[in-house]
Order: C-alpha cells, then structure tokens, then sequence
C-alpha cells in the first residue's frame, strides 16, 4: 500500500516524561491537584519544564518520597495519608486530587489506587481522590493526559443522552469557540473532558459521539467506548483542512445536512486560507525535520506539508497507534519517512546530514541545534498554545514561519559582510 | 515523604551534570528512565547553551525492566565511549535506576575500558543538588591523583620562592549553573593578576581532566565556591598538603580578608588595606551623601551558605543596612550561616520550604529583600524590592554582560543591583516633597513598580477595554459575543485588536461587530 514508511529504532531518548502534561492540565481545572508521589527529580522536572516559579501556591506538587519510605512500604502509605491530609488542610478549595504515579513509585510498586480508595472512604465525598501513572517507564510526555483522564472515565455519570463530547485540554478561548462553530452547524448539546471544573464532569454513555482534540488519549478512547460512546475517526483538528475533517465528521454523526456544513464551514475556509497564505510563501519548499516528543508530530507534519507546502525529511513520532493515526498516515505523502521512538544520536546525525531549513524538537535540543545553525522549533509550545481549529491555522503556522522570518530579519545584521561597503566609503 | 510545591535544589545527579558540563573531556553515563533528559534543558535553556550536555541517558522503561537491564547499561557505555571518546568517564545513576541496583559503575568498570571510569555514588533520597556537584568534583579529582599521593604530605606553599617564579593557585567551585561563575572567575583572575599571582587550574568551569592531574603543580587552592569544591580542598590538603583559603572574596571586607589570608599562606607581605577604596566604587559610593538614606534599611537574606553570609557582611558592615532576617537552604552550610545570624542577633532560617521562608519575610517586614529567584517572587507579591543574590539559577541570572559578584568589580556589581531596586536618595526626597501634589496620585513605590503585580494587569486589562474611545456619529456596535471575544484576548494586544477590527467594520461597511467581524479583522491584517 502506498504511504509513508513505517520506521522504528530504539536508543537514547531525549524526551519528556508524563508527569510533565501536569504543565496544562492544572491550569484547566482550577478546583484540582496534581500530587506526584516521587523524588526529587520529579520535583525539579516539572517546576524546570513549567517555569512556576510565578505561581503563589502552584495546584501541583510532589510527595518525595525519603530513604524511610523505601525502607517500608507501610510506613510509605501512612505518610503518604499525611501528606495528603497536611495539604487538603492547607488546601481547602481542592475538590479533586490527582495522585500521580512517578518511576520510583511504581518501581517500589507503592500501591496508588489504594491509597487513593483509603483517602475517598476518608474524605467521604469532600474531595475525590483519583490516581493514575504518569511515570517515564510508562508514559511520553503528553501521554499523561490520557492517564489523567482515563482515571476520571469510570467518575463519569452515566447518560443516553445525544452529546457531542469534546475530549483533550483545549485552550478555554479555543474550546468557545469551536463549541460556537458546533452550535452553529446545530449541535448544541456539547461537553468537554476535561471539565473546566474538575467537579463539572460530563455524562457519558451510548448517546455520546466523542471527538478526541488530540492524538494521545488512546486510552481515555478506549474506556469511553466501554461506556459506550462511539468515538468518531477524522484527522486531528490542527490546520484548516484537518479542523474542517474534524468538524464534519462531528457534524455527520448529527446528520448535519451537507449544504448547512458547507455554508458555516466555508467561510472559515477562505478566511484561513487568506490567514496561511503570508506563511505559506514564507514555509513553502522549505525541508522540516520533526524530532519525536509530543505526539502531535503527525497531524503537524500533515498540515505543515499540505497547507504549508513544507517537505517533510523525517517525521519522529515518540510511539505509533497506527489505528488513531490511520487518518493522518493516510494524508502524508508516499514515502514520508515515519519515524517511532528514538535513538537520539542517530537521529542527530540524521538531522545533521540532511540539513533541514528549520527542527521541531525539546527544549534540550534547540539552544545546541540552533548553534550549529539549524533553525528550531520548541515543541513544548505547540501544547500551551491555541492552536486548534480552522480559525487557529494561521496563528499554528506563524509559529514555524517565526523562527525562519527572525532568521531572515537579524542575520544580516549580525554577520556585518566583508563585501558590503561601508557608509562613508 | 516531604511535601514539596517547588524546591530550591535539583537532585544530586543533576549536580554531577553540573561538573560534567562544566569540563572538558568528561562524559557522563547515568542510568535513568526516561524523563530525566528533562535535566538538559537545565543547561541548554537556563544556561544558553549551545551544545548539550555531555550526557547519555539509558532512558529504560517498563519494558526493559523485565529483561536486562546491566546489557542495556552496557550497551549506552560503549555507545557513548566510540562516539564521544571521553578521557575520563562518570557512571551513577538517577533515582529510579538507584531502586534497581544494577550497579553501573561496576558493570562499566568491568569492561576494560581504557580512560578512568569514575563511579558515582549519589543518594537521590537523602542529599541534593549541591552535595552531588561537591561528590562529584571529588571523585574526580581522587581518582584521578590517588596515584600521585605522597608518603607524607609535604606539600610547600612557598615553593614558588625557591623557584624563582610567580606564585601560582588553583581556582575551584566554578561551575555551570553556579551564580555567576563565568564572570567571578574572571574577575578573581583580574584581582590575582594585580598581585602578581598566577592561576594554575580553574576547575570544574573549563577544565580538561589532565588539568585536574596537575592540580598539585600550584602553590594552594583558592576555595571559591565551597558548596561545590571544599571536599575537594579539603582532600588535596589532607593528602598533599596543599593549604586552601576560606574566605569567599564577595564584598569589599570579604575581598580584602581573602588577600591577606592569601598573601599569608604564599609568605608574601600583607596587601594595601586602602586597595578596596582604590580599586573598587562600592565604598565612595556608600560614602557618599546620596546613600544616606540607606542608613538601616530593612534587609531580609535568603539563599545558598556562600552568597547569603557574603550577603549579610556587606549590608552591615559595607552598606550600612539592618539585617533583618537570614537564612539559607544549603543544610551543608547551616552552621556558619547560624553563627553569623547570632551575632546579629537573629535565629538563621535553615529551610527548604519557599513557604515558610516567604512567611519570614512577611514577618521580618524588610524593605528590601537579597534571595533566589522564588524570594523575588515573594517579594513581588509583598510588594518589596528584591534583587537576586543565589541559585537556583534562572536565564536572567546568566546576563550578558560580564557581572561578577567577587572581588573589586563584583562589589561594583553588588552596590548597584542591591540599590537600584531601592529608590534612592535624591528621588526619594522629592518624591516626599511633592507627595500631595496632583502628578503623584498613583503613588511612588519604586521605579522597579514591584507593588501590584498581577491584579494591576487585571486592571489595566479592564481599562483597556473601556478606555478606547466610542466612535462618534457612525457608531459601530459590538454585539454581545464579539465584546465576549474580545475580552478572552490577552489585554496587552486588545487594544489594536479592538482598533483593528473597527478599522475593518468601517471599512467593510459593517456596522456591528461579532465575534465573527473579529476574526475576519484577524485574517485581513494578518495578510
């Protein structure tokens, strides 16, 4: 079958770990906590990652776990009730705790879901304690947002009602904005998971269409349909074309009629059509090399190659679902060259001999990529940032039109030219 | 277990790292799930680095963990050792690995190879960030010139007499990620020059590791940071004699007691004790009429053992200020900084808990704050200035220009970025004089404009909204969802969005304005 081609290679990553999707999810539901049960590591790795320091009293923190808690693991569990308690103390307008599983924790198999159970009996309804992994040995990066809302499935009441369910953190102005577009198609019943409350969860059951807004939560998918939702396959709703596919294959399962999808979404079309096209003259042509880390690499590379006209040298991606990816392998060219997992190194040495106009890549690789002169885009961004939907795909390719404009705009005059005559000659 | 919402220092590996980074020559295999490459970025991002760090990760997950995960070490050592071609190589692990117990340093000690493999035993439970940097640096330097003890230590300071050359010393503690190293070195380089001193070795910042086999060619060690280099001081002397100098030259007093300590251990005649004058403007401009006003401000000190005691010697002693709280979070460095903290008749706050040390500062009511960058944080929100005086580090403490704390320069360097974020004399008086006029209404706080913070966003944000005027006879009219879309946008582009958008209805011909003339205004000027 033609297509891209499917790679794999194992080695050194340089990726980020699933505690780190705390980043965003936090910000979303400001009545919850995010309680890694960890180490130091962990601890400094989501307050690097995150930048936090601005925060008064952040809604995450870690549990770190001492050289007592690995001694016993009673001991870890009675001190972990402690902890929680000190901070729900502190914490009074908590109304959902996260207890975030962490490589040591699930190493020494400290026992999560029962703590969790011990804490709700506790609590009694005060607060809900939930837990999921977000633990390097299990989790990617953005793969933690499944394991948090996977965690919150089972909470979720049961419905027959008709509803379209939105499921992935979106940017709140965003989310408004589509659910606008949905009611205008004339779907109205619309909820979101996650809530903007954590306490707000929506019903679920065999009348709920789910959309998912982003391409980790194979899980969070899975246990939806147990309850028996259907969820809908369509390309990620990233870039104009992919939102409109995304967009209709919601409106479709509403028996939207045609011309009524046609008259909302064509107008959004033409307007993003107008907003790409100063990025695309400045992208189009130009070679990209996608670095595996957010899992958004295939929907990007997509939208970056059939809206932007950008060539895709290789296109990393950190796992591969080839069942939730089947529509967006489909759109790349024959031939991209699909890349899971990673060896870092190798993976350098082919970044270095292809020489792309611009990397997308972690924040650990930009500052050395951009020294050896490859312009670089940090991925992290594309996960804070809203960059959803058809009104978003000129802002989503501003951001890869960036770094190759600044380029253009300060290296002439920071490398002052032999050639070039000075003013008073 | 230890609830922790932020914490001033990393684990101990990410102190190895430090050390790694810092060095030339030296790789660093750490067996460590994935995730933990986090730690780069430390470097890469924080530092501005433009190569990464000089570290292999084998990244295991679950899945390995059922097989062999000693082949897997094994496998990333050799990798790393044919690609980087390292002369020496640290192997340890990170937290998790530290569960498993594969032992990689054995199992690369095991493999025959033939730079010196350093094993690095760092317990992630219990120690931190600067401890692991300290470890590390004397791992090193032990295996690397155990070969090289004496019998007896007979190690002669005054050797350089004899000589007939210059006398020469080693700089140590310099590191990446350390508070202003790059530019302390050069400026303790500058100092030791004036004095006709030599610099042997600067390590770990920039030194290759036969520079650390020659460490003992220099007369005596200059102990700059001793959070990262007094074990190994300690070490070199114990076993070969080497003296080393405890006085950390931050301040005019601090850099002065750190020359005669050095010329006394050297044997050479004691130093001007007018050089500070001389040399530096920290104390003209103390003296100076101007700093009246700082006489017995309220200072609040928080931060790592060496800046904080530095810290408090120069609001004292050299500025004139009123010590009104100091503490640190360096455990290491618990006892001198209480000691200083007695003789001024406080108790030191030793704690690793941003909270209570921002609950200190609340209760000390400074009016100015020396900390790391949480305190800056903290102060914010009190609405006191601060300035930055420790790690842990943040980009803006690695600042382009050359901004030394120790020596001449770096009480230069002090005097203005401790001062600055206070309003100064002369401002401050007519600032005083012309209070109750009109122009002052909003008040005078600082030039800095510390008070407020985000709830004065919020506000201006507001007033953003409100305060572009209406547009006279052809009015246009935003509807209810437009001013609903408008307002989601970030207040400091609503204004020229707002603007924009009414150019484009007007021009459009529209008269009210939706959330859909919004985004229509966004693609037209966009285009």
């Amino acid at each position: 079958m033609a297509g891209p081609t499917l790679l794999k290679e194992t080695g050194p990553r340089e990726v980020f770990c699933g505690l780190t999707s705390i980043v965003w999810l936090h910000r979303r539901m400001p009545d919850a906590f995010f309680l890694v049960v960890g180490s130091r590591t962990c601890a400094h790795l989501i307050q690097s990652a995150a930048g936090v320091m601005i925060f008064a009293e952040p809604r995450f923190g870690t549990a770190i776990l001492g050289e007592r808690d690995l001694a016993g693991l009673a001991d870890a569990h009675e001190e972990l009730d402690r902890v929680c308690h000190e901070l729900l103390e502190r914490r009074p307008e908590i109304r959902t705790l996260f207890l975030v599983g962490s490589c040591p924790s699930e190493v020494i198999k400290l026992d999560l879901a029962r703590a969790a159970e011990r804490l709700n009996e506790e609590m009694q309804g005060r607060v809900r304690v939930v837990n999921y992994s977000g633990s390097g040995i299990e989790t990617t990066f953005t793969q933690g947002e499944d394991g948090a809302l996977a965690a919150l499935v089972p909470l979720l009441p049961a419905s027959e009602e008709r509803q379209l369910l939105l499921v992935g953190t979106l940017a709140d102005a965003v989310e408004d904005r589509l659910i606008h577009l949905f009611g205008r198609l004339g779907i109205e019943a619309i909820r979101s998971l996650p809530p903007r409350q954590s306490t707000d969860l929506p019903p679920v059951g065999p009348g709920t269409t789910v959309l998912l807004t982003q391409p980790f939560l194979t899980e969070t998918a899975r246990l939806l349909r147990d309850r028996g939702a259907t969820v809908l396959t369509a390309p990620f709703p990233l870039g104009a074309e992919g939102s409109r596919r995304w967009m209709e294959a919601g409106a479709n399962a509403f028996q939207v009629p045609a011309e009524r999808q046609a008259e909302v979404l064509d107008p959004l079309m033409e307007r993003a059509r107008i907003a790409l096209e100063p990025h695309r003259k400045v992208l189009s042509g130009k070679r990209i090399f996608l670095l595996p880390e957010s899992q958004l690499e295939l929907p990007l590379a997509r939208f970056l190659q059939r809206e932007c006209g950008m060539e895709l040298v290789e296109v990393g991606t950190p796992y591969l679902n080839r069942e939730q990816m089947a529509e967006e392998l489909a759109l790349l060219p024959e031939g991209t060259p699909v890349m899971e997992g990673q060896h870092v190194e190798l993976q350098l040495d082919r970044v270095r001999d292809s020489a792309p106009d611009l990397v997308v890549c972690g924040m650990g690789l930009a500052n050395p990529l951009e020294a050896e002169g490859i312009a670089t885009k940090w991925s992290i961004e594309l996960v804070f940032s809203p960059i959803h939907g058809i009104d978003q795909a000129g802002d989503l390719a501003e951001l890869f039109s960036r770094p190759l404009r600044r380029r253009h705009l300060i290296q002439p005059g920071l490398n002052p030219s032999l050639a070039v005559d000075p003013v008073h000659a | 277990m230890q609830l922790t919402l932020w914490t001033y220092e990393g684990p101990p590996h990410v102190g190895a790292m430090r050390i790694a980074a810092s060095m030339r020559g030296v790789h660093y295999v750490l067996h460590a799930p994935q995730g933990d490459t986090y730690a780069d970025l430390l470097f890469t991002m924080i530092e501005r680095r433009g190569q990464r760090p000089p570290v292999t990760y084998t990244t295991f997950q679950a899945r390995d963990l059922g097989g062999d995960t000693a082949e897997l070490v094994k496998r990333h050592v050799r990798e790393a050792v044919d690609r980087f071609q390292p002369d020496a190589l640290l192997v340890g692990e990170s937290c998790t690995a530290e569960l498993i117990q594969d032992q990689p340093g054995a199992l690369a000690q095991g493999m025959g190879l033939e730079m010196p493999v350093v094993t690095l035993e760092l317990p992630a439970y219990s120690k931190k960030e600067n401890w692991g940097a300290a470890e590390t640096l004397y791992q090193l330097v032990r295996s690397l010139l155990k070969s090289q003890v004496p019998e007896q230590a007979s190690h002669n300071p005054l050797a350089w007499k004899q000589e007939g050359r210059r006398p020469r010393v080693n700089l140590l503690g310099p590191s990446l990620l350390g508070f202003r190293c790059r530019d302390d070195v050069l400026e303790v380089q500058r100092l030791l020059t004036l004095h006709g001193i030599d610099v042997g070795v600067v390590a770990p910042l920039g030194a290759g590791v036969d520079d650390l086999s020659r460490l003992p060619a220099a007369d005596l060690n200059v102990c700059l940071y001793p959070e990262v280099a007094e074990s190994s001081c300690i070490w070199l002397e114990r076993n070969f004699g080497m003296p080393f100098t405890r006085t950390v030259p931050i301040g005019i007093g601090a850099t002065h007691d750190f020359l005669r300590e050095l010329h006394g251990l050297l044997g050479m005649d004691p130093p001007d004790t007018r050089e500070g004058h001389q040399r530096s403007r920290l104390p003209w401009y103390s003296e100076s009429v101007d700093s009246t006003y700082l006489t017995g401000k309220r200072v609040f000190i928080f931060g790592d053992g060496t800046h904080a005691l530095a810290a408090a010697r120069i609001c004292r002693e050299e500025l004139g200020f009123e010590v009104v709280g100091l503490g640190t979070y360096s455990r290491e460095m618990a006892r001198p900084v209480r000691a200083a903290a007695k003789a001024m008749g406080l108790e030191a706050l030793i704690s690793d808990d941003y909270l209570a040390v921002e609950a200190a500062m609340a209760e000390a009511a400074p009016e100015l704050v020396l900390g790391t960058q949480m305190e800056r944080h903290s102060a914010k929100r009190l609405g006191i200035p601060c300035a930055v005086i420790s790690t842990p580090m943040h980009v803006q403490d690695v600042p382009a220009r050359t901004s030394p704390q120790m020596a001449w320069e770096g009480a230069n360097v002090i005097f203005d970025a401790w001062v600055h974020p206070l309003m100064m004399g002369l401002e401050e008086h007519l600032i005083g004089m012309f209070r109750h006029d009109f122009e002052f209404v909003d008040g005078h706080q600082s030039h800095l404009g510390h008070a407020g913070g985000s709830g004065a966003a919020g506000d201006s944000a507001e007033a953003e909204l409100s305060d572009v005027p209406e547009l006279g006879d052809d009015a246009l009219v935003w509807t209810a969802d437009g001013e609903a879309e408008l307002r989601k946008i970030p207040f400091f582009v609503r204004g020229k969005v707002k603007r924009n958008a009414e150019a484009y209805a007007r021009q459009a011909g529209c008269r009210e304005i939706s959330s859909e003339t919004l985004y229509d205004a966004k693609a037209h000027y966009k285009a």
